[in-house]
Parts: structure tokens; C-alpha cells; sequence
């Protein structure tokens, strides 16, 4: 049986007169990675400190780990870890104490705590500055740290709450790689991010909020389907061309092609894949028509994110326009 | 016990019965305490500069204005070094404020909160490891005042117990300190804050010059509000004289705010929402 180790039900939180969270359920399994996405203030750090008991919800029933996150707080917090948007390190301690006291607080004994340091540093390349003072750690180094601390207490469940914001492309692939490695190992990751390719990477699940309420939730495939599939696109040489453009592609799509003028795009939904690419592409040789740009464009994460949290869904952009009234000249 | 087997992180933390509950409690403390000792330790700077404020305030009252304050009986420097004493400890006690506002800030103290670490805890650490910094500043502060001709005239017992009731009056104090940190949550606001109820005990009191000089509505404030009896127990307890009656004062002062100030900095750190 799947053992759920994070339960959200009906989770509400407001702060005087704005309502942060409102009402919000999920479930993540065990050894699994959730991702919460969400545009600024939509609720995720809230949650995520509701979670882990740093604040009261108004209303709520939740479990982390198998604990009640309001009678079962002590325990819970000995179930977690937790690494936050800001480098939550001391600057006059070097990272191998900040480890040490963390595995104090965690209260593991001084021989445990003393060899997870180690470890912790080891496993995140900072074996060499282990004994410096974090003050000497470049921005990449405390955020490493900081997650470093959240796993000296191997606890079940991790939260993880924007942990790459602000980091280069490498260092943020280094950290996705010790997270995949957590999950590996069984570790449960709620995370929280702005980042599409993060989710994409990390998740098992998606839930999106908006405005403090879940908008849609499912892997990041199901969720692309949400916003519709994918299309084949093509890119007309010369303006004039559009409408022919559009006529040869309403032969071989799902549904009525789409055109956007000043792109010189016309787009149409298909399900034939290459195969359908490969005709498009004759007929178009065939007819003599120019083209820049051929190709399926599947829809991105990006697409979804914009669709399901900002106004009218995508896919109003994508209804088909009769060319002959949008075209300026044919 | 199923249910515990099937979190075995729980049973790290949890331990058995009242003793493993005490015994994570003090190494609880411990550690937080250790932790603001080597920060302490790591910028000495804050030690010295944090003696300078007192050490111009002595020079100021014993050279600038003490020649034109007449004290009824015994030397001026006698009367306002052990109230200089205080000030030191009390002016030190602002890091509490500040570090703790700071800590705020930086989501430090959101670490701290998500661990499973008895939540007194880094108040307690923090407090106890600034009362380290007061027993600094105090010795600074005595060696000081030796030097501007203070001198002690009581036995070596009597000369503990006054240097005793300066720290606990400033551990007491330390949990004002930790309150307003707390509740201002930023390390600027804090800094203000945390002057004010420092400038209204100072000034209002028997510290720089004698109760009896004051308008008659200030007096009754002036003469046994907690910092004065402090001060008037020290003094005596310095020079000599009897000292019992201010000593149980200002004794029960202390306590008084230290239970008051833990429990609102308790509670203000429990229910801490961002």
C-alpha cells in the first residue's frame, strides 16, 4: 500500500484582512518529490510554514510523516528538515559547527552528529571548507549548507522552499542532483517553486496554487494536456503566403488552424506527430511555399503555469481566427 | 510503541520519561548558548566597543558634571561608579535585542523553530551566553573605575554579592531585551526600542545624582523603581553599609521581571507569525 506522508486537508489561513490560503488538499507519498508552483504570493511559503509548524493554520487537518502538524507538533519536527529561500546559516560559525548544532538540536548524540557533519559536508563538496567561516562562503556554498543542515537529521520528509532561487545553472543542477539522490534513498520532498524546468526535473506531482487556492494538480504530462496538445507550426516566408498557409493546414489538422499575423505563424493541433510533419512539409515543397520554420511544438510547463494562474487560460490564444479578416493584405 | 517504531527519528528525540526531557533541555540550552559565545568570541570588537559607551559615560559624570554634584555623605566617584556598573551591563544587554531581531530576520530563527528543540531554548542560550558578555563589560568597567579613583570598602563577600546583583539585575533585564527584539522583529527598530526603557530607568533614578534634588511627583518613581533599588543595594553593598533591605528589593525586582519578561518572550517567540 502507498503510505502517504504528507495529508493536507482543507488547509485556510488568512492574515487580517488577506486571505492567504483557502482551503487547500493534497497528499505526496512516500518517496516522492511535490512540487508546489505558484507566482509570488500565491500561498506556497505559507503553506510550507504551516507544515512545518512554524505557523498556525486557521483551520486544517493535516499530517506530516503520520503526525498531527498541531497536537503531534514536538514529534513532527523531529520527522523534517527544512531549507528555506534565505541561507538560514550562521556566518560566524564555519559549516561544520553550524551542522554539528543542528544534529545537537536534531538530538542525536555527539559521536552521530560529529560523523554526519562529515558526511554532510562531503556529500556537498564542502569537505575542503568545512572548518572556514560561512562569512567566507560564496551564495552557492551557504545554500548548500543550508540544505546540508536540513538533512542532518535524515529526517522522512524534506521541505524545501524555493531552495535555487538566485543560484547559477550549475550549482542549482548540483542541488537538483542531491535531491534526486534523497529520493532515491526514500526521502519525501515537498518543494516550492517559481521554476517550470524544476518541477518538470523534480516532480512527481504538480500542484499549482493560485491566490491560496489549488488551481490544478497532476504530473507535469497531465497538466500540459490541461492546456491542450500538441501543434504543428508553421512559419510562413512572405506575409502573403498566410492564408494559403492556413488553407493547406486546416487539411491536415484536429481542428480549425490558428493564425497569428504579425508571426506570420499558423498553427493547428495535431495528433500524427512526425508522420504528419513529414506531409506537411512535402505539401508545402510541393506548393511552393516558403517556409522559416517548421515543426510540433508541445506545450511547455511555462504555458500551463501562465494559463492556470494569470486570468484566461491559454488556450483563448490559440482560437482560430478566420485569416481573411485578420490578414492586412492577400 | 508500533507507531513509534515506524518513525524512527521520533524515538532519537523523544527519550523516556521526565530525566531525558531535562537532559535535552540543558543540552538544548547548551548548544544554543555555544553557539552565541563564538560569535561573541569572533568579533571581540563588539566586547571593546561595547565598553566605550559606559567608559565615556564614567568620564562624563566623574570629570564633566560630577564637581557640580554634592553627594551628603562620601565621594561622588563611590556614588555613581556602581551605577556605571550597571549601565555597562544593561547598555551590553542591547546585543540581546538586536542579535535577536537579527536572527529574526535572517530566518535563523525559522531553522530553530522547525528543529525539535525545546522552544526556551534559544532564548535561554542567547540570554545566558550575553550574561557571559555583562561579566566582560563588568570587569572592563571595574578596572575603569580603579582608575578614576574608585575604590571598594567592604569586605570581599559583600564586594561578590554587589558584583552578583549587578549581573542577575542584567540577566533579568536581558529578557526585556529578548522581548523587544522579538516583538520588533528588525535589528534598526529594535536598536531604538530597546534605548528607551534603558534612557527612562537611567535618568529617572538615583544613578547621577541624588533622589532628593528631584521635583517631589518624580521622587516616589525615581526612588524605587527597579534600577534605583539596584543601584542603592550596590552602593551599599560596596561601601559597606547596610544593605539588606535594598538588596530584597532589588532581588525581588529582578525575579519580577524575569518571570514576567520570560513568559512575554515566550509567548511572542511561540506565536511568532511572519
Amino acid at each position: 500500500m502507498i503510505e502517504p506522508m504528507i495529508e493536507v486537508k482543507g488547509i485556510t489561513k488568512s492574515f487580517r484582512t488577506t486571505r492567504a490560503l483557502a482551503g487547500v488538499d493534497f497528499t505526496a507519498e512516500k518517496g516522492a518529490v511535490l512540487a508546489l508552483l505558484g507566482p509570488n504570493g500565491s500561498g506556497k511559503t505559507t503553506l510550507v510554514r504551516i507544515l512545518t509548524t512554524l505557523l498556525r493554520p486557521d483551520m486544517c487537518r493535516a499530517r506530516v510523516a503520520g503526525y498531527d502538524i498541531e497536537s503531534e507538533a514536538r514529534a513532527l519536527r523531529s520527522s523534517i528538515g527544512l531549507a528555506g529561500q534565505y541561507a538560514a546559516v550562521d556566518e560566524l560559525l564555519t559549516g561544520r559547527e553550524n551542522l554539528e548544532l543542528v544534529g545537537l538540536w536534531y538530538h542525536l548524540e555527539r559521536s552521530e552528529y560529529r560523523r554526519r557533519a562529515g558526511d554532510v559536508l562531503d556529500r556537498f563538496g564542502l569537505l575542503d571548507a568545512g572548518d572556514r567561516l560561512v562569512k567566507t562562503y560564496s551564495g552557492g556554498m551557504r545554500r548548500r549548507l543550508d540544505v546540508g543542515a536540513s538533512l542532518i537529521g535524515r529526517p522522512p520528509v524534506l521541505f524545501l522552499d524555493e531552495p535555487t532561487t538566485g543560484l547559477d545553472p550549475r550549482t542549482r543542477n548540483d542541488l537538483w542532483q542531491f535531491i534526486e539522490e534523497m529520493v532515491a534513498d526514500g526521502t519525501t520532498v515537498l518543494l516550492t517553486t517559481q521554476y517550470m524546468d524544476e518541477a518538470e526535473r523534480l516532480a512527481h506531482r504538480i500542484v499549482v496554487l493560485s491566490e491560496g487556492s489549488v488551481v490544478a494538480q497532476g504530473t507535469a504530462s497531465e497538466l500540459k494536456e490541461q492546456t491542450g496538445g500538441a501543434r504543428l507550426e508553421v512559419r510562413v516566408t512572405r506575409r502573403e503566403d498566410l492564408n494559403r498557409a492556413f488553407g493547406l493546414l486546416s487539411e491536415f489538422g484536429d481542428g480549425p488552424p490558428h493564425a497569428d499575423v504579425e508571426r506570420q505563424l499558423v498553427s493547428v493541433a495535431t495528433s500524427g506527430g512526425t508522420a504528419a510533419l513529414i506531409a506537411v512539409g512535402r505539401r508545402f515543397e510541393d506548393e511552393r511555399l516558403a517556409l522559416d520554420d517548421l515543426g510540433i511544438r508541445r506545450p511547455s510547463l511555462d504555458d500551463v503555469f501562465l494559463a492556470l494562474t494569470a486570468g484566461p487560460p491559454a488556450s483563448t490564444a490559440h482560437e482560430h481566427a478566420p485569416v481573411t479578416t485578420t490578414t492586412p493584405r492577400d | 510503541m508500533a507507531h513509534l517504531e515506524s518513525h524512527p527519528h521520533a524515538s532519537l528525540s523523544s527519550g523516556s520519561g521526565p530525566h531525558a526531557a531535562v537532559r535535552y533541555l540543558i543540552r538544548d540550552v547548551g548548544g544554543v548558548a555555544k553557539r552565541n559565545l563564538l560569535r561573541i568570541v569572533r568579533t571581540p570588537q563588539m566586547v571593546v566597543i561595547g565598553a566605550i559607551q559606559p567608559a565615556l559615560l564614567l568620564v562624563l559624570f566623574r570629570y564633566v558634571l560630577g564637581g557640580a554634584i554634592r553627594i551628603p555623605d562620601g565621594s561622588y566617584v563611590n556614588y555613581v561608579v556602581p551605577a556605571i556598573f550597571l549601565e555597562a551591563v544593561l547598555i551590553g544587554g542591547m546585543t540581546t535585542s538586536i542579535g535577536l531581531a537579527q536572527d529574526l530576520k535572517s530566518g535563523i530563527i525559522d531553522r530553530f523553530r522547525s528543529l525539535p528543540m525545546a522552544r526556551s531554548a534559544v532564548l535561554a542560550g542567547r540570554t545566558i551566553a550575553d550574561l557571559s558578555r555583562s561579566v566582560l563589560s563588568l570587569g572592563i568597567m571595574i578596572g575603569l573605575g580603579s582608575l578614576v579613583g574608585f575604590r571598594f570598602h567592604a569586605s570581599a563577600w559583600s564586594i561578590l554579592a554587589g558584583m552578583a546583583l549587578v549581573l542577575s539585575f542584567g540577566y533579568a533585564f536581558s529578557w526585556v531585551y529578548a522581548s523587544i527584539g522579538l516583538a520588533t522583529r528588525d535589528p534598526e527598530t529594535a536598536q531604538i526600542a530597546g534605548i528607551l526603557p534603558f534612557f527612562i530607568l537611567m535618568f529617572a533614578s538615583n544613578a547621577i545624582v541624588p533622589v532628593a534634588t528631584m521635583p517631589s511627583w518624580l521622587r516616589g518613581f525615581a526612588r524605587n523603581q527597579p534600577l534605583s533599588v539596584t543601584i542603592s543595594a550596590v552602593r551599599a553593598l560596596l561601601e559597606g553599609g547596610p544593605a539588606a533591605h535594598a538588596v530584597w528589593q532589588s532581588i525581588a525586582w529582578a525575579a519580577a521581571m524575569f518571570v514576567v519578561f520570560f513568559a512575554i518572550a515566550l509567548h511572542v517567540y511561540r506565536n511568532n507569525v511572519q
